[in-house]
């Protein structure tokens, strides 16, 4: 939802990023305000979830310029979990598993890594169990999940379901859902989907990255942006998604070279 | 004393001399047939070479440094100086391992051990855990029996082991008893004025349908060299079942040499877990035959290592008849600039049909500098079988500790995570509770 004078969470301006010394990112500028739900579209190769993975502060990733400030903060001056305790929750596109570690203890020590960030007490495993149940409903998950290893031997939807509870968990500031909807089939899709909206509220704020306009029928965005060549070339409104379903991306990308011409 | 530096010509010699000195506990030990034992292995010994990196056996550890430091072999000491409270055992809640038998510089010790019978009311009275020189007459027979079979393990180290036998740590389970209690085994090597070679040995014997869990662990308290130079053998009977947990946690001078030989009837079952932590160098030798059809082996290895430690496993397993199962998984942790090697033998002759065998072998190298050497060898002559194997060596990949880092860990919690993740695989089959968690916590003291 769009909310006159709201907080403004994050605000991208000129980022610049490099990739093994390719640069990937060209100059990105957005800016996401508290209510808010910002969809990025691009094909392939676009630099979509290079900014995602900018953004959460992956190491592999060089920021060559710019600067992004998250709730007044500077966010390049934060470590990855900084990033995180600070409120940046990234739902990755291909979440890793590991094994050997179970997936309720994994829940602990990153819901308790976050308490003690801001003073609080640690959760200890009986009443962390208590609240995590509460958060299965979200993602309509069983409680079997919780005794088996992060990811190991789940499905691509049982995956995501697993990110959206992290994040149900977490309760960041600014989700960033990075192709989350990739290779969902239609009922896994709705519960990932009815799970973010649930989540939604007035105080924060989601950047879905996507590939398919599918998604943004589950979730409905207050703004569309086509992300080309390392730059976002066009924003609009839920209705620009529908019709890139339908007529593509050629007819923005000339657009945009017309305008850079003009 | 000797305090003059030998040759490898000299080094083997001089040890087996001090063998054979060992005076007290030798006229001792003679009731029970070791005299034979230990001749024939002195000169065993007295015909071997010190092992170097040009034998095959011995290709990726270079042991040569032993050769420097003129190790004792220390004659019997009954009356040792330690109490209970200097071990630091490996369980916190000692009712978790009630029952121990403790040795120290290679010679029982009373004061430190507890197998009184009281602690074990549901036994009847054959059941017998404790040293060998001081066992009832009425197991003499059984135990020569199997001691003096020992003599066909032909390996310099298991030759030197046998020529110093003058005792050592002995369970014995009688037919169709299923002892619920695990035991362990205690090795305390205390380095004194000079460098200490112990020669610890233990003897397993599980009649056919018994059943034991036992715990052997090395460990040294204070400083300066050691060599620990053991072995143990187990013997499990037709239909027995023996699980057996081996932990090395010797201090950064000491030197280990182990032999573990396990030779299984029909239908038994053997699981190994190899938990090694300590000593600069050291090497297992792990060796099962099986002599009877449809045995069970499952070998499960553990080496963590850091500084510049060399940890070298080798294991061997021998099918002789078919229907056998084999299931083995190694697997190293290595930090800084240590070095671990995996050698892990299957040997399935033709006669061993409807053989399983599997061996995995996978490793974690922490730092740059850190190496592995592993060599999975199958020998496989039978045709209807189903052997797999597999090695992988990995490091800690920046998208895992990523992933844990953008979920609110810091950077070393992650790295340690993924760490105690790799380890959980083999730390989750050991057969004790208190035993698992003291483990972990010695995984957390890998963080880089």
């Amino acid at each position: 939802m769009i909310i006159e004078n709201s907080e403004i969470i994050l605000s991208v301006r000129d980022l610049t990023a490099d990739v093994d010394g390719n640069q990937i990112l060209k100059g990105v500028n957005l800016e996401v305000k508290a209510g808010e739900i910002h969809a990025i579209m691009g094909l392939n190769g676009s630099g979509k979830s290079t900014l995602s993975k900018v953004l959460a502060g992956h190491p592999a990733y060089e920021v060559t310029g710019g600067e992004v400030v998250f709730q007044g903060q500077n966010l390049f001056e934060l470590e990855p979990e900084e990033r995180s305790r600070a409120g940046v929750f990234l739902a990755f596109q291909y979440p890793l598993e590991i094994p050997g570690v179970s997936n309720l203890d994994f829940l602990r020590v990153a819901y308790n890594s976050h308490r003690k960030s801001k003073g609080l007490e640690e959760l200890d495993a009986f009443d962390f169990q208590d609240l995590v149940e509460q958060k299965l409903e979200v993602v309509k998950m069983n409680s079997s999940f919780l005794g088996r290893s992060v990811n190991e031997g789940f499905s691509g939807g049982e995956k995501k379901r697993n990110e959206i509870l992290q994040m149900a968990l977490l309760e960041p500031k600014l989700a960033i859902l990075d192709e989350t909807d990739s290779g969902l089939d239609i009922d896994a899709l709705k519960i990932v989907a009815n799970g973010v909206n649930e989540l939604a509220n007035a105080e924060n704020a989601m950047l879905v990255i996507t590939h398919y306009q599918r998604l943004l029928n589950y979730i409905v965005p207050d703004y569309v942006h086509v992300m080309a060549d390392g730059r976002i070339i066009h924003t609009g409104t839920k209705e620009l998604a529908l019709e890139l379903e339908e007529r593509g991306y050629d007819w923005v990308l000339q657009e945009s070279a017309a305008e850079v011409t003009a | 004393m000797n305090t003059k530096v030998a040759s490898s010509d000299t080094y083997l010699p001089e040890l087996v001399n001090q063998c054979r000195k060992l005076g007290k506990a030798k006229r001792e030990a003679c009731a029970h047939g070791l005299k034979d034992v230990r001749d024939a292995a002195v000169e065993y010994v007295l015909a071997s070479k010190f092992p170097t990196t040009r034998d095959e056996e011995w290709r990726f550890t270079d042991i040569s440094e032993i050769l420097d430091i003129p190790f004792q072999v220390p004659d019997v000491n009954r009356e040792s100086s330690l109490k209970l409270s200097d071990l630091t055992l490996p369980v916190r809640d000692k009712n978790a391992l009630p029952l121990r038998i403790v040795f120290v510089n290679g010679y029982y010790v009373p004061s430190l051990s507890s197998v009184e019978a009281s602690l074990l009311p549901t036994l009847g009275m054959e059941f017998f855990a404790g040293n060998l020189t001081q066992a009832p007459g009425n197991y003499s027979d059984r135990f020569r029996e199997y001691l003096t079979q020992s003599q066909e393990y032909h390996d310099v180290f298991a030759g030197l082991n046998m020529a110093g036998l003058v005792d050592a740590a002995v369970i014995y389970v009688p037919k169709n008893q299923a002892i619920e209690t695990p035991i362990h085994i205690l090795y305390v090597a205390m380095p004194g004025e000079t460098p200490i070679l112990s020669l610890p040995h233990c003897l397993v014997i599980a009649e056919p349908g018994s059943s034991i869990t036992f715990v052997e662990d090395y460990t040294v308290i204070g400083k300066g060299a050691t060599f620990t130079n053991a072995v143990t053998q187990v013997w499990v009977g037709e239909n027995a079942s023996v699980n057996h947990t081996r932990l090395q946690r010797e201090s950064g001078e000491a030197y280990h040499v182990g032999l573990s030989a396990i030779a299984q009837a029909r239908d038994s079952r053997y699981t190994c877990n190899a938990i090694s932590l300590g000593a600069k160098i050291s090497r297992h030798n792990l060796e099962v035959l099986q002599t009877g059809e449809q045995t069970e082996t499952n070998l499960n290895g553990l080496t963590m290592i850091a500084n510049e430690q060399l940890a070298d496993t080798h294991s061997a397993i021998k099918l002789t008849k078919p229907h056998g199962t084999t299931n083995q998984i190694h697997k190293c942790i290595v930090a800084d600039k240590a070095h671990g090697v995996f050698n892990g033998k299957v040997f399935v002759p033709k006669p061993a049909q409807l053989t399983n065998a599997a061996q995995l072998s996978r490793n974690l190298l922490l730092s740059p500098k850190a190496r592995v050497d592993t060599k999975p060898q199958l020998e496989i002559t039978a045709d209807n079988v189903k052997c797999s194997h597999g090695a992988t060596v990995s490091q800690l990949e920046d998208d895992e500790v990523f992933y844990l880092q953008s979920r609110g860990l810091n950077q070393d919690d992650s790295r340690n995570l993924l760490i105690n993740a790799f380890a959980a695989e083999i730390l989750n089959r050991l057969p004790i509770a208190s035993l698992r968690e003291t483990l972990y916590s010695a995984v957390n003291l890998m963080k880089r």
